[in-house]
């Protein structure tokens, strides 16, 4: 007999090698108890959060909570069905009115999550005979859409607008093009110039989806993300976001004004087939999504939350993915896998919590560690997350 | 055959950037097994392809695609139509 494990033996070995060196395993971390959007109980002991992507520190918001607790009590724990037979509540319709609202836009789909959303979205709209025109970089969601249907896959060199329209201008004239792009992109933090690229798109007659997931809530004037903030959300056909971050529950969507949107209620599969988000979830969700709409102060302290971790790394001597602070991801670039698994480990002993990133994840085959921060981490929280990390980087030989 | 040849001679020059190990290319050689390449450098690899024959090396294609002959007779076949 074959065994069919024997292909993750590489892994496995790797994994191995990795933990004999002496460090926690990196991804099997519980959190005991979680005390606030910031704050966590990690191994027993007290941990600040840098590595969640609560950027708005929804989480706990009492609103947020209360509509939550209500729908459990009114509607029940689930809704053991799908949103087109009878796993749509009232909740899931005033989610999708909250998001409308939210964008100004016509449409929008409430999907389970923010992978099923691209996943659904993607192979469906784009067939077989179309093309689908994406970023290197993009998120293994989209990836797995692309690869779900049947269109071409075209890939071009991250945020290379050139790259992007030589090979529009190579495609068939009168093909469907979809192209496909995020407004920040996870691993760095860094944000695409979507100005361009959408005029680019827009002369060669494709259509546009961007993914907002790390910009819904904060930025762009209203918070609809890196398109609002350029000018051009206008221009783009199909927004996708997620509720696992500013929102602070968990769920997907796609907005849209396209006329004939609703009939992806009916043909998108990851949407039919699966079971809708429980009464409760919704409820927070919209609470989240309305309070959203009106939050430039915490906007404005998240950003400067950004600008002075990214500072103060930088005057510590780290690495960083983007030469300024674009979004609320900062991204320490690490010399390899085992020197950034301990300096994750020591920041952890250290009572720090970041996220380890590490190849095929990672572009260039970087190992990163990740920093998310939130709107509700205090300036003295982020005076001491620079601490640490100074006491972990010279711990570990790094600075 | 001299067709033939002369597109493997140009893919040849093409490849030579970024045969780092000096690998002896022939059309058996393999992008991933003899050359070791990653996915970042088969990215800037087709991207020069591309740019060089005016083409587009869809991710579909380029996922039959493991030795130099099969990047040949793709690459006659994309630039003939």
């Amino acid at each position: 007999m074959t065994d069919l494990f024997s292909k993750f033996d590489a892994l496995i070995a790797q994994r191995e090698g990795l933990l004999a060196t002496g460090v926690k395993d990196p991804f099997s971390l519980v959190m005991e108890e979680v005390k606030s959007p910031t704050v966590a109980v990690v191994n027993g002991k007290e941990t600040i959060l840098l590595g969640t992507y609560n950027y708005m520190g929804m989480t706990f918001d009492d609103d947020v909570i209360a509509a939550g607790k209500q729908a459990l009590d009114e509607f029940g724990a689930g809704t053991t069905g799908s949103r087109v037979l009878n796993g749509t509540f009232q909740g899931h319709k005033e989610c999708e009115d909250a998001l409308k609202e939210f964008y100004g836009m016509d449409h929008a789909m409430v999907f389970s999550t923010g992978y099923q959303a691209n996943l659904g979205i993607i192979s469906t709209i784009a067939g077989k005979g179309d093309y689908i025109i994406l970023d290197i970089d993009s998120h293994a969601s989209i990836y797995d859409g692309c690869k779900m249907g049947d269109a071409e896959i075209v890939a071009f060199r991250h945020n290379d607008v050139e790259a992007l329209e030589k090979r529009l201008k190579r495609l068939p004239a009168d093909a469907g093009k979809l192209v496909v792009l995020e407004g920040v992109y996870s691993m760095l933090g860094d944000v695409a110039p979507l100005k361009e690229m959408i005029r680019v798109s827009k002369e060669a007659g494709a259509m546009i989806l961007v993914d907002e997931a790390h910009s819904m809530g904060f930025i762009g004037e209203n918070g609809r993300g890196v398109a609002e903030e350029q000018g051009v959300l206008d221009d783009v056909d199909f927004v996708i976001g997620t509720f696992s971050k500013s929102v602070g529950t968990v769920g997907g969507f796609c907005v849209s004004n396209h006329p004939k949107f609703e009939i992806m209620r009916l043909v998108c599969r990851p949407y039919v087939f699966t079971a809708s988000l429980p009464p409760s979830v919704v409820a927070c969700s919209a609470a989240s999504i309305r309070k959203l709409m009106h939050n430039s102060n915490k906007r404005a302290h998240l950003w400067e939350n950004s600008k002075n971790l990214h500072q103060g790394l930088r005057d510590l001597g780290f690495q960083l993915g983007t030469p300024n602070a674009q979004s609320a991801i900062i991204a320490v670039i690490m010399p390899d896998l085992e020197k950034g698994a301990a300096m994750w480990a020591a920041l952890l002993e250290n009572g720090l919590y970041v996220n380890l990133a590490r190849p095929p994840a990672t572009p260039a085959g970087m190992t990163l560690l990740r920093c998310s921060l939130c709107a509700e981490h205090s300036s003295e929280q982020v005076a001491d997350i620079l601490d640490r990390f100074a006491r972990a980087g010279k711990a570990v030989g790094i600075i | 055959m001299t067709d033939r040849s002369e597109m493997f001679d140009r893919l040849k020059g093409l490849i030579a950037p970024f045969n780092k190990k000096g690998v002896d290319v022939s059309e058996t050689t393999t992008f991933a097994g003899d050359l070791e390449w990653d996915s970042l450098t088969v990215m800037d690899f087709v991207a020069e392809v591309e740019d060089s024959f005016d083409i587009i090396i869809s991710m579909n294609l380029q996922a039959e695609i493991e030795n130099v002959g099969q990047l040949v007779d793709a690459v006659t076949k994309l630039t003939a139509a």
